[in-house]
C-alpha cells in the first residue's frame, strides 16, 4: 500500500501542494486528475524527493521513506517514471533497460530483459536502437518497461499519454492495467487526459491548487457531471 | 624523405599523449560539461609526486602508478570540495574556477619542489632506434607511449561499454536526474568521472616527462593543445578527441620539423578556429549541432 | 550646501560631465600622492595605472558584453613590442615620440582586435576561453621566431629623459607638487593622466547607447537579436576597444619594464588580469582599479611573506600566483559578484550613484 498524508511543497513562496493526503490501494489503479499546474507531477516529485517537502509524511508498505534519498527509493520499490519520458537519449534500448535493472526492489529476482521484449514485442525489435530514434509511443514503452525492470511494488507514472494519438495512449493502458493483475503493481497514475485514465483506474483523486477536492472510485467521479466540468473538462 | 618520416614518427608519438590528455578532458567534459583548465597542473603535481620517489628509489613502474592513484585521489577531491558547488551554474564560473585552480597548483608546485628544470627517467632508452645503420625518428620509449595509450584507451572503452559501473557513469553523465529515479548514485559517478580523467591525466604527465626535464611549467602547452585535440575531436566523443590529439600532433610536428618550433601555438591556434568556426560540433560529429 | 548642489547640478546630471569632474577630482589626488611618494612607490602606481588600462578594457569586454578573453596578455605583448619598436626608430627621447608609441600600439591592437574579435564573437564560455588562452600562448613565442623581435632575450626600450621634457610640463609638475620631475614621476603621471582619460571614456561608452546594447547581448542573446541588435558587430566592437586598452598598457609596460621579451608575456600575466576583473567585479571600473592596485602592490607583500615563511626568492615569487588563483577561486565561489558587486547593496545605500558600468547581476555572465 502507498499513502500519503498532508504533504506539502512549495516553489520559494509560491506552495504547490498543501496537504495532499490519499491512499493507493495495492493492486489497483489510482488516478491523480486535475488541470494544468494543478501540482500532479509536484505531488510525484515530492514523493520522489526530486522536490523537498515542508510537511506531511508518504509511507510505503507501512513503511516511512518521506525525505529518503531519490536514488534509494527504488530499491524499496517504488519506481518514478517522469514526465516527458525519461528515456537516456544517448543509450540504446537495451543499455536504457539494463540501467534500469541495475538498482532493484531489495530482495528481487532480477528481470531479464527478455522479459521486456515479451511484453513490449516492439521494444524487441529495436533493442539495439539509441533510444532518441524511437518514436514517442516506443519510448513511452520503453520508459515503463525500464520502471518494471527494478521490480517495483509501486510505479509512478507521470502523464504518460502526453502528445500520444489515442490509439497508442489505449493500447498503453490496456498494458498497463494487464501489468497490475500479473505484476500485483500498486500504480498511481497521474493524467490530465481524465477520460481515458478514469477508464481504467480504480479509484481517482482530482487536484486543484495543490489541494485534493475530490477522492471516490473511478466510476463515481466519471458518473459526477459537475466535477467532470469543473476540473477535468470532460 | 628520412625527415618525414622521422617527422612523422615523432608526430605519432606526440598525438598519442595528446590524445590521452584530451581524453581526460573529453571524460569530464561528457560527465559535467565543464572544461578543466586544471588538468595540465594537476598532471603537473602528480608527475612532481612520481619524481620524488623515483628519486627515492622506488622503481619507476611503483611511481607510475602512484602517480595514477594520486591523480584518481586528486580529481576525486577536487570535483567533490570545489567543483561540485559549481556544477550546473553559469559556464563562466567553471572556467574561471578552473583556471584559478591552475595558478594555485602551479605556484604551489614550484614552491615546494622549486622552479629550476630536473630531469625525469624513463623505463626504457629514449635513444633513437636504429635499424641497420640509419636512425629512425622513434625511441623505444616513443612505442612504449603508444602502447600505454592505447592500453588505456581500450581499458576505457571496456569500462564504459561493458560494465555496469560504466554504464551508470554514462546514464549518469547524459541525464542525471533520470539516473537519480533508477537509483544511481549520481554524484558518486561525477566524482568517479573526475578520478578517472585526472588519472589518465596523471598517465600522459608521466610520458611527457620521461626523459627529458620537468619544471613547475613543463605542462603548461597542454593546457591548449589538450583542450584544441578535444574540442577537435568534438569534446564529446571519446574516439573524436583520440583522433584529434593524433592529428594535433601530427601537425604540430611539421610545423615543427619545416617551419619553426615557434610558430606552432599559432598553427594550433588557427586549427582550432577553422574547426570552431567551420564545423562546430568537431571533425567527427554525427548529427548534433554545438553551440560553441 | 543645497545651493552647491544646485549649481552644481547641471554638471552632475551629464554623464560626461560627471564622469569628467570625476576623473579630475580623482587625477589631481592621484598626482599630489605620487608627487610626494618615494621612487619605489611611484613605479608601483605606474604599473597600478597600466594594469588598471587593460583590466578596465577586460571589464568592459567579459562585464558588459559577457566574453570572456584570457588573451589580453597577448594583445599587452602586440602592444608593447609596437611601442618599443616605434621608440627604437625614433630615438624615444621626447614626448612626442612616447605618445607616437602609445599610439601606434593602441593602433595595431585596434587592427589585432578586430582580426580576434571577429571569430571571438561567435564563441562562447569554455571555447572562448579556450582559444584566447591559446592566442596568450602563441603571441608572445612569435617574438622568438623573428630575429627583428629580439628574440628570447628581447628588445631594450628607450624611455623619455625627464629634462627633455617640454619646459612648461616640468613647470606645472613642480607647481603642483612642489618636486621636480624626474624618470619615475613621469612615468606614474604619464601612467595616471592615461588612466583617467580612458576610463572617461570608457565609463561614456558604457552609459550610451552601445553600452545598453551590450549589456542586452550579454543578458539574453536570442532577445537582443529579436531587438535588431547584431549581436556579432556589438561583441566585435566591445573586443576591439578592450584589445585597443590592452594595447596602451602593454605600451607604457613597456616604458616602466624597460626590456620587452616574451617571457614577460606568460599565461599567468593573462590569469593575473582576470583576476583584477573578477575580484573587482565583472563589470565595474571601480573594481578594475581596486584589482589593479592589487595586482602592483601584492607581489611585494606577498614576497615578504614567502620569504618571511622562510622560502627562497625564486619560491618567494610563486607565493603571488598562488593568492590570484586562490582569489580567483575564493571570488567565484563565495562571492561570485566580486568585491564591488558585493559592497555594491551598502554602497547605494550610501550613496544613490556610483561610477560603476552598470549592474552586475548574481549570476555572472
Ligand atoms: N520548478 C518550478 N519552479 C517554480 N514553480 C514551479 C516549478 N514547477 C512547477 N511550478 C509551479 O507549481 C505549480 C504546480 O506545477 P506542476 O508542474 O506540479 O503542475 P501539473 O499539475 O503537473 O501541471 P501539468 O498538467 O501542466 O503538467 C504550477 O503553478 C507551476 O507553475
Ligand atoms: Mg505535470
Amino acid at each position: 500500500m502507498f499513502a500519503v498524508e498532508e504533504l506539502s511543497a512549495a516553489y520559494g513562496p509560491v506552495k504547490a501542494l498543501n496537504g495532499v493526503t490519499f491512499t493507493a490501494a495495492r493492486g489497483q489503479v489510482t488516478a491523480v486528475l486535475g488541470a494544468n499546474g494543478a501540482g500532479k507531477t509536484t505531488l510525484l516529485r515530492t514523493v520522489s524527493g526530486l522536490v523537498r517537502s515542508t510537511a506531511g509524511t508518504v509511507k510505503l508498505n507501512g513503511k516511512d521513506i518521506t525525505r529518503t534519498a531519490t536514488e534509494k527509493l527504488t530499491s524499496y520499490g517504488l519506481s518514478h517514471v517522469p514526465e516527458g519520458r525519461g528515456v537516456i537519449a544517448e543509450l540504446t534500448v537495451t543499455e536504457n533497460l539494463r540501467l534500469g535493472g541495475l538498482h532493484r526492489a531489495t530482495g528481487s529476482e532480477p528481470m531479464p530483459v527478455g522479459r521486456v521484449f515479451e511484453l513490449f514485442p516492439r521494444l524487441g525489435e529495436r533493442r539495439e536502437a539509441t533510444a532518441h530514434m524511437l518514436s514517442g509511443g516506443e519510448r513511452q514503452m520503453l520508459v515503463i518497461g525500464r520502471a518494471l525492470m527494478a521490480r517495483p511494488s509501486v510505479l509512478l507514472l507521470d502523464e504518460p499519454s502526453l502528445g500520444l494519438a489515442p490509439r497508442v495512449v489505449s493500447q498503453i493502458f490496456d498494458l498497463l492495467r494487464g501489468l497490475v493483475q500479473t505484476e500485483e503493481l500498486t500504480v498511481v497514475l497521474v493524467e490530465q487526459n481524465a477520460r481515458s485514465a478514469l477508464s481504467i483506474a480504480d479509484h481517482g483523486v482530482v487536484l486543484n491548487l495543490g489541494k485534493v477536492v475530490a477522492s471516490a472510485p473511478a466510476a463515481e467521479l466519471a458518473a459526477d457531471e459537475q466535477l467532470r466540468h469543473a476540473y477535468l473538462g470532460f | 624523405m628520412q625527415q618525414f618520416l622521422d617527422t612523422t614518427l615523432g608526430g605519432l608519438v606526440l598525438g598519442a599523449v595528446y590524445a590521452a590528455f584530451a581524453l581526460a578532458l573529453c571524460l569530464i567534459w561528457r560527465s559535467t560539461r565543464i572544461v578543466n583548465f586544471a588538468q595540465a597542473a594537476m598532471a603537473m603535481v602528480t608527475t612532481y609526486i612520481a619524481l620524488s620517489l623515483i628519486n627515492a628509489d622506488v622503481p619507476y613502474w611503483v611511481a607510475f602508478v602512484a602517480a595514477l592513484a594520486a591523480g584518481f585521489g586528486l580529481g576525486a577531491l577536487i570535483e567533490r570540495v570545489i567543483i561540485r558547488p559549481v556544477e550546473g551554474k553559469a559556464e563562466l564560473n567553471a572556467v574561471i574556477l578552473t583556471l584559478g585552480l591552475f595558478m594555485v597548483l602551479h605556484g604551489l608546485t614550484a614552491i615546494t619542489f622549486g622552479v629550476q628544470h630536473r630531469g625525469f627517467p624513463a623505463p626504457v632508452s629514449t635513444n633513437a632506434i636504429e635499424v641497420g645503420d640509419t636512425s629512425i625518428g622513434i625511441t623505444p620509449f616513443g612505442i612504449l607511449s603508444i602502447v600505454v595509450v592505447a592500453v588505456v584507451m581500450a581499458g576505457l572503452v571496456v569500462l564504459f561499454r561493458f560494465t555496469d559501473l560504466g554504464l551508470r557513469m554514462r546514464a549518469s553523465a547524459f541525464n542525471g536526474e533520470v539516473s537519480r529515479l533508477l537509483g544511481v548514485r549520481v554524484g558518486r559517478m561525477l566524482t568517479l568521472g573526475w578520478a578517472l580523467a585526472a588519472a589518465v591525466g596523471a598517465v600522459a604527465g608521466m610520458l611527457i616527462a620521461g626523459g627529458d626535464l620537468v619544471n613547475p611549467s613543463f605542462m603548461d602547452p597542454f593546457v591548449i593543445y589538450g583542450f584544441i585535440a578535444a574540442v577537435l575531436g568534438g569534446l564529446d566523443s571519446p574516439l573524436g578527441s583520440v583522433i584529434g590529439g593524433l592529428i594535433l600532433g601530427l601537425s604540430l610536428s611539421y610545423v615543427t620539423g619545416y617551419v619553426g618550433e615557434h610558430l606552432a601555438p599559432l598553427v594550433a591556434l588557427g586549427i582550432l578556429m577553422v574547426v570552431l568556426l567551420v564545423r562546430p560540433s568537431g571533425l567527427f560529429a554525427a548529427a548534433a549541432a554545438r553551440r560553441v | 550646501m543645497e545651493r552647491l548642489r544646485s549649481l552644481l547640478r547641471p554638471v552632475t546630471s551629464v554623464p560626461l560631465a560627471r564622469h569628467v569632474l570625476v576623473a579630475l577630482i580623482a587625477l589631481v589626488v592621484a598626482m599630489a600622492v605620487i608627487g610626494s611618494s618615494s621612487q619605489y612607490l611611484q613605479t608601483r602606481y605606474a604599473e597600478m595605472a597600466y594594469f588598471a588600462i587593460a583590466a578596465g578594457g577586460l571589464t568592459l569586454l567579459t562585464g558588459l558584453s559577457g566574453q570572456l578573453s584570457l588573451g589580453h596578455g597577448a594583445l599587452m605583448a602586440v602592444g608593447a613590442y609596437a611601442a618599443t619598436l616605434v621608440l627604437e626608430r625614433a630615438g624615444g627621447e621626447t614626448l612626442a615620440d612616447v605618445f607616437l608609441a602609445l599610439l601606434t600600439a593602441i593602433a595595431v591592437c585596434a587592427v589585432v582586435g578586430v582580426v580576434v574579435g571577429v571569430p571571438a564573437a561567435r564563441l562562447h564560455g569554455p571555447y572562448i576561453a579556450g582559444a584566447t588562452l591559446t592566442l596568450a600562448v602563441a603571441v608572445p613565442r612569435l617574438a622568438n621566431q623573428w630575429e627583428a623581435l629580439g628574440g628570447e632575450q628581447g628588445l631594450q626600450v628607450p624611455v623619455p629623459r625627464a629634462s627633455e621634457l617640454p619646459a612648461w610640463i616640468q613647470d606645472l609638475i613642480w607647481f603642483f607638487t612642489a618636486v621636480e620631475i624626474d624618470q619615475y614621476s613621469f612615468l606614474a603621471y604619464l601612467g595616471w593622466l592615461l588612466l583617467a582619460i580612458t576610463f572617461v571614456a570608457l565609463a561614456n561608452l558604457s552609459r550610451s547607447r552601445v553600452g545598453r546594447r551590450w549589456r542586452a547581448v550579454r543578458d539574453d542573446d536570442v532577445s537582443a537579436e529579436l531587438a535588431g541588435i547584431h549581436l556579432g558587430r556589438a561583441r566585435v566592437v566591445a573586443f576591439t576597444v578592450s584589445a585597443m586598452c590592452a594595447g596602451l598598457a602593454g605600451g607604457l609596460m613597456a616604458m616602466n619594464v624597460r626590456l620587452t621579451a616574451p617571457g614577460a608575456f606568460t599565461i599567468t600575466l593573462s590569469l593575473t588580469l582576470l583576476a583584477a576583473v573578477v575580484l573587482g567585479g565583472l563589470g565595474s571600473l571601480t573594481g578594475a582599479l581596486i584589482g589593479a592596485g592589487v595586482l602592483a602592490f601584492l607581489p611585494h607583500f606577498a614576497t615578504d611573506l614567502g620569504e618571511s615563511l622562510g622560502f627562497s626568492a625564486t619560491q618567494a615569487a610563486e607565493v603571488t600566483p598562488v593568492v590570484y588563483g586562490l582569489v580567483l577561486m575564493l571570488v567565484i565561489l563565495l562571492a561570485p559578484a566580486g568585491i564591488v558587486g558585493s559592497l555594491r547593496p551598502l554602497l547605494a545605500r550610501i550613496s544613490s550613484r556610483t561610477s560603476s558600468l552598470g549592474a552586475t547581476k548574481e549570476k555572472t555572465p
